[in-house]
């Protein structure tokens, strides 16, 4: 581009490319290559060591005959709606809320940040202790003297998705809150003028005006927020370790660890990473198409 | 809740836009600033837990509140969570993963600034045929779930020799930083004028001479920023650390939870609490030094390019 000088080809701009090596690498052979690498393996009966006697779909059809398997895609979507619709009206109402000219809204915005800044390894840990049954909430409760009050997440099948939510949307809510908000910041002045003038009132502008302005932020936090999800991995090992009671807080991360590393069934393990490429591709290629499909048309 | 508010008093908070408001205690404020605090609690009492708890003895622990603040004040749980805590057979604490993760930390970031700043730079002033498509490839695989490459850089680090060792989680860590920095430093540089790339190449300077001597001193924020983003990002790492290195240099999150989650001896809690608050430590001297930075590292990611 900046050179026009007539020399051959693959010699303009030689000291760029050769500096780039490491990333057109990282693209070709780590990205492109591996994920392709696991999908060829994943159709291969490769036990301890990968090799390539092919099975067709007997991995696929293993995978989901395994009940732990099904058990970790419900958690995964069950936790992954929850903490889609919670994070995303928690962090858009806060921002809202962030958005009146309030003050001290540096040290509110760094309080509703910080555990972002944390390992989930962190927030597991401390949210395991606080839903600690006999020391946390539930002990402090009963010791006032309701004797027979209940609340011990972690320990019930039932209910420990619940315990993960909440300290996953601790750590979340205040990430999404600040990408709102700078979508909130980004919409014109005049927009709220108007609208005073029109007398339309505020709760009906943002629902009416902003809302629909804003739909590149949703989009954008949706994809983000969505791919963080499935990847789903150190928060529950930090906090349940799967558990309680085996598998009822299992999600398909820990499944390809375990079968990948622990099990040394390395063909379940890709078949099961296969699945969490397909699941990021069905989110992610609407996404693009309409990110970038709509750039060139505008 | 929060709509009502804003329904009732909607003039007053159009017109709060423009100027100060002048009526300090209204309804609305009073529902606004409640608002706020009470959610400000939620986010706090976790990190006073941790305080608070890792400040008691055990007896304390058993008998108290875990919201109470400790009767008698003691640092027994931090110093025997930084150098006599167990994991398995070795029992020298946490001040083993804390430096096992600094040696990880250090290299990771400085190597994977410098890659994504030079891939920023040659992506906007020395663009090639098909430096847009790798890019591409590169934001597109920073969404992709790790899990799909984890084995096959397995058999590459293998083949390198360095499967298990610092290097090969260095090497890791840049892999996977890559896409989210280079989009940061590619969108910084686009920012630069481009008249003075021209003036310099009209002067002569070549691919590094305009990095080293334009580039670099122009844009010292954003290399905070990238260092901020990496260092908290790599610290918290938990599953590289796993997969690519052995016990003796597992970094501290992996052998934070190989104290907390054993199932082995009696449940410390306080040395427990102890232990995680050291963790979260240096991520939360970063943030809180480093204010509206951090905030600007983690949107990068969301800012279109």
């Amino acid at each position: 581009m900046a050179d026009t000088r007539p020399r051959a080809r693959w010699t303009r701009n030689i000291s760029a490319k050769i500096a780039a090596i490491p990333m057109v690498a990282t693209a070709t052979v780590i990205f492109l290559g591996g994920s392709i690498w696991t999908v060829v393996y994943s159709f291969t009966d490769s036990k301890l060591l990968p090799r390539l006697r092919w099975v067709g779909l007997d991995q696929y059809e293993r995978l989901w005959s395994n009940s732990r398997w099904l058990v970790s895609i419900e958690n995964l979507m069950f936790f992954g709606v929850m903490s889609l619709i919670f994070t995303i009206s928690m962090g858009f109402l806060l921002a809202v809320l962030m958005d009146q000219k309030i003050r001290y809204e540096d040290t509110f915005r760094t309080i509703m940040l910080y555990p972002f800044a944390l390992s989930f390894i962190v927030t597991g840990l401390v949210w395991q202790w606080i839903l600690n049954p006999q020391f946390g909430i539930q002990g402090i409760v009963r010791d006032w003297g309701w004797e027979s009050f209940s609340f011990d997440p972690l320990n019930n099948p039932d209910t420990v998705l619940y315990g993960l939510l909440i300290a996953g949307l601790w750590q979340g809510t205040g990430f999404v809150m600040c990408l709102m908000l700078a979508g909130l910041r980004g919409i014109d002045e005049d927009i709220w003028k108007a609208a005073r003038v029109d007398g339309i009132p505020t709760w009906k502008t943002y629902v009416v005006v902003i809302i629909p302005m804003m739909r590149p932020v949703f989009i954008t936090t949706l994809v983000i927020v969505a791919s963080g999800i499935i990847r789903l991995y150190d928060l529950v090992v930090a906090q349940t370790s799967g558990g309680p009671g085996g598998n009822a807080s299992q999600v398909p991360a820990m499944y390809v660890y375990d079968y990948m590393f622990q099990a040394q069934n390395l063909g379940q393990g890709f078949a099961a990473s296969t699945m969490m490429l397909l699941s990021v591709l069905i989110v992610l290629i609407p996404w693009a198409y309409l990110e970038f499909g709509g750039k060139k048309h505008g | 809740m929060v709509d009502a508010t804003l329904d009732r008093s909607g003039q007053a908070m159009v017109g709060a836009r423009g100027t100060k408001p002048k009526k300090r205690l209204s309804g609305r404020n009073i529902m606004l600033y409640g608002t706020l605090i009470v959610v400000c609690l939620y986010y706090i009492l976790p990190l006073w837990v941790m305080v608070m708890t890792s400040l008691k003895g055990m007896p304390e622990v058993r008998l108290g509140n875990i919201f109470a603040p400790p009767v008698e004040i003691t640092f027994e749980p931090w110093v025997k969570a930084w150098s006599t805590a167990c994991t398995g057979l070795n029992c020298d604490g946490l001040s083993r993963g804390f430096w096992n993760s600094v040696i990880i930390t250090v290299p990771s970031v400085i190597l994977s600034i410098i890659i994504a700043s030079v891939n920023g730079y040659a992506l906007i002033n020395w663009k090639f045929k098909g430096s847009d498509i790798f890019f591409t490839i590169l934001i597109f695989g920073s969404f992709i779930p790790y899990q799909i490459m984890l084995y096959p850089i397995v058999i590459l680090l293998r083949e390198a020799g360095i499967y298990g060792t610092l290097w090969g989680l260095v090497i890791v860590h840049t892999i996977f930083g890559m896409p989210i920095l280079t989009l940061l430093f590619r969108n910084y540089f686009s920012s630069i004028p481009e008249e003075l790339f021209k003036a310099a190449r009209v002067d002569g300077a070549g691919f590094w001479g305009i990095y080293f001597r334009i580039m670099l001193p122009m844009s010292l924020p954003i290399f905070v920023v990238a260092l901020i983003l990496q260092v908290t990002g790599i610290w918290n790492d938990f599953l590289f650390g796993v997969v690519y290195t052995k016990p003796e240099l597992y970094p501290m999150t992996v052998q934070l939870n190989n104290i907390v989650n054993s199932v082995q001896g009696v449940k410390e809690y306080n040395v427990n609490m102890a232990a995680t608050l050291l963790t979260g430590l240096v991520p939360l001297i970063i943030y809180f030094l480093s204010g509206k930075l951090f905030v600007r590292g983690i949107a990068a990611g969301a800012v279109k390019g």
